[in-house]
C-alpha cells in the first residue's frame, strides 16, 4: 500500500474511488461469470439477434443524429441567449432526464399517436401513423437521449472563451458566421463527449421505446427489448444478449475516440 | 452466504407490528373467528398483474380480520415474479397466471406442498368503446390496415395467444408483440391499437374505456392459475390464511365477479 501514498492521490479519494470502481465493474464482473460462453457465438450469428443489433444501432444513431441537429443550437440558446424565461426553458427541456421513459412514451402516444394532438392531423391529413414504426422508436429515443447531449453542449459553450467570439464579431463575422467558424470548433469536445453519451443513452433505452414503439422484432424490438423479454423465460441467453450489446457499445465507442474524438480535442 | 432476508424480515415485521398500534376498522360481520388465531407480522403475495383487484381487496379484508397483520403485494408478469422467487425474494405466496410459471417455483423445491388451481381465464379480444375498427373475430388480426397488439409468446398471455390461433387457423400480423398483458390493454384503452387479445378479467377491470368481443375457441387455451404457500416465506401463517380465503366461498365469489372462471 506504500505506492498509493504517491502524490496525487490522497487515501481519502483513493478509498472511495476503489469502492466506486467495485460498485460499477462487479455487476459487470457478474454477467461475465455467469454468461454460458457456448451460446455465445450462435447468439451472435443468430438472425434475430443480428436484427435486433442492427436495429438498435441505426436507431440509436439516428436518434443521436436528431439530437445533434437540434440539441445544439437548443445548447446555444440556453447559454447565449439573454431571453427571459431561460432557466425554465431549460429545466423543462431537462425533464426527460427525471420522466420515467415509460411516462414519455405514454406522453409521446399523447401527442404523436394516432389519437394525439399532432398524431391525430398526421394521420387524417397525410395518412402517417408513427407509433409501432422504426420512426417511433427513434423519436423514443431521441425524446430521452437529447438532454444529455444539451446539458453538455451547454457547459461547454459556457466554460468556453467568449472573447474569441467577441473577436470575431469585431472582425465583421455575423452571429451565425461566428457560431460556425468560431465557437463550434471551441466546443467541438463537449458536443463530442455529449453526442457519446446521447447514443449510449438511446442504445439502452427501453422504457419509452417499448411503450411508444411497442415490441416487433425487425421493426422496433431493440436489444434491450429482446434482452427483456428473454430473461422472461430464459435468463442465460438474456445474459448473453446483454453481453453482445456490451461488446458492440464498447467497441463503437472505443474506435469512435481513436478516430474522432482525440481529432477533436486537437 | 447467509440469506440477510431472514434476517431483515422479522426485523420489519417488528417494525410494521411497533407501528400498528393504530385503531382498527370495525367492519361489522368479519368472519375472523372461522379461521382461527390472529394473525400479525407482514406477508408477502406475488401474484400474476390480472389478479391485482381481486386480491387487493381479498388482502384488505384479511387486514381488516386481523389488525396486527400487515399484507404486502407484488404485482407483476408471473414470469417476472418466479425469477425474482428464484432469486430468493422474500415472498409467502405465489399466485401465477398459468402452470409454467408455478413450475419454475416448484421444480427448484421453493413451494411448500402442491400448488392449487383456485381460478381460469380465457382470452377475448379487446376494442376500444364503440370499436371504430369493427373488430369482430379472430381472423379480423390477420388484416394488414389495422393496427393489433398481442402479448409476445414469452409471456403466458402470448402463450395462450398462440394456441387460440393455432386453433383457429389464424396468421395475426401483429403491430406489437407486448411485454405483459396490462400493457397491451394500456395501448387499446389509448386507442392506439385496434384490437388486442387479452384476458377477459382484463376487459372487465378496464371498464368502459374497452369493449370486449368473445372468441370462439378460446376455450383451447384456458390459463390454470394455481397458488401456493413458499417453502421460505418468514410468515407460513398468514401465507396459508391467505390460501384459505382466495380458495374459499367468497374469495372464489369475488374472482367470480371479477370474470374469472371458479374450478
Amino acid at each position: 500500500m506504500s505506492r498509493s501514498r504517491e502524490p496525487g492521490v490522497p487515501v481519502p479519494l483513493l478509498v472511495p474511488a476503489v469502492l466506486a470502481v467495485a460498485f460499477l465493474v462487479l455487476p459487470l464482473v457478474g454477467l461475465v461469470v455467469r454468461a454460458p460462453w457456448g451460446e455465445l457465438w450462435p447468439q451472435l450469428t443468430s438472425p434475430a439477434v443480428g436484427e435486433a443489433l442492427r436495429l438498435s444501432l441505426v436507431s440509436a444513431t439516428a436518434a443521436t443524429a436528431l439530437s445533434l441537429v437540434l440539441g445544439v443550437p437548443l445548447a446555444w440558446v440556453l447559454a447565449r441567449s439573454r431571453a427571459r424565461g431561460r432557466s425554465v426553458l431549460r429545466a423543462l427541456v431537462t425533464v426527460p432526464l427525471v420522466l420515467p421513459p415509460v411516462v414519455g412514451g405514454v406522453a409521446l402516444f399523447l401527442v404523436l399517436g394516432r389519437q394525439g394532438i399532432v398524431g391525430r392531423w398526421l394521420d387524417q391529413a397525410f395518412d402517417v401513423t408513427i407509433p409501432f414504426t422504426t420512426t417511433a422508436v427513434v423519436i423514443a429515443e431521441t425524446f430521452v437521449a437529447m438532454p444529455f447531449l444539451v446539458i453538455s453542449v451547454e457547459g461547454a459553450l459556457r466554460a468556453a472563451d467568449a472573447r474569441f467570439e467577441d473577436a470575431a464579431a469585431t472582425l465583421g463575422a455575423d452571429r451565425w458566421t461566428t457560431f460556425r467558424r468560431v465557437t463550434l470548433p471551441l466546443v467541438a469536445p463537449g458536443v463530442a463527449a455529449g453526442a457519446v453519451l446521447c447514443w449510449a443513452r438511446a442504445l439502452g433505452e427501453f422504457g419509452a421505446t417499448i411503450t411508444f414503439a411497442g415490441n416487433f422484432p425487425g421493426t422496433t424490438q431493440t436489444m434491450p427489448l429482446a434482452v427483456y423479454l428473454a430473461l422472461q423465460q430464459d435468463p442465460e441467453t438474456a445474459i448473453v444478449l446483454s453481453l453482445v450489446l456490451l461488446v458492440v457499445s464498447v467497441a463503437t465507442l472505443l474506435l469512435l475516440r481513436d478516430r474522432w474524438l482525440t481529432r477533436g480535442v486537437r | 452466504m447467509p440469506r440477510c432476508t431472514q434476517v431483515v424480515l422479522p426485523l420489519a415485521a417488528a417494525l410494521v407490528l411497533a407501528g400498528c398500534g393504530g385503531p382498527s376498522d370495525d367492519a361489522a360481520g368479519t368472519t375472523a373467528s372461522t379461521r382461527g388465531a390472529e394473525l400479525d407480522g407482514t406477508l408477502t403475495v406475488f401474484a400474476a398483474a390480472s389478479l391485482t383487484d381481486v386480491f387487493t381487496e381479498l388482502g384488505e379484508q384479511l387486514e381488516q380480520e386481523n389488525p396486527a397483520l400487515d399484507v404486502r403485494f407484488n404485482f407483476a408478469g408471473s414470469s417476472a415474479l418466479a425469477t425474482q422467487i428464484s432469486q430468493g425474494a422474500p415472498a409467502d405466496v405465489f399466485a401465477s397466471a398459468d402452470e409454467p410459471q408455478m413450475a419454475v417455483v416448484t421444480d427448484a423445491g421453493l413451494a411448500e406442498g402442491d400448488p392449487a388451481v383456485f381460478a381460469s381465464n380465457v382470452l377475448q379480444i379487446a376494442v376500444p368503446a364503440g370499436n371504430p375498427a369493427e373488430v369482430g373475430r379472430l381472423a379480423d388480426f390477420a388484416r394488414e390496415e389495422l393496427a393489433l397488439a398481442i402479448c409476445a409468446p414469452q409471456v403466458p398471455c402470448g402463450a395462450a395467444a398462440e394456441d387460440v390461433f393455432a386453433a383457429a387457423g389464424v396468421t395475426p400480423r401483429p403491430d406489437t408483440l407486448e411485454e405483459d398483458v396490462r400493457a397491451a390493454l394500456t395501448k387499446v384503452e389509448l386507442g392506439e391499437v385496434d384490437a388486442a387479445l387479452v384476458y377477459t378479467t382484463d376487459v372487465t377491470a378496464a371498464g368502459d374505456a374497452v369493449e370486449g368481443v368473445d372468441v370462439p375457441g378460446a376455450e383451447q387455451a384456458v390459463n390454470e392459475y394455481p397458488i401456493a404457500v413458499l417453502a421460505e416465506g418468514p410468515n407460513p401463517e398468514a401465507a396459508a390464511a391467505f390460501v384459505d380465503l382466495v380458495r374459499s366461498e367468497e374469495g372464489q365469489q369475488a374472482l367470480a365477479d371479477a370474470g374469472f372462471r371458479i374450478p
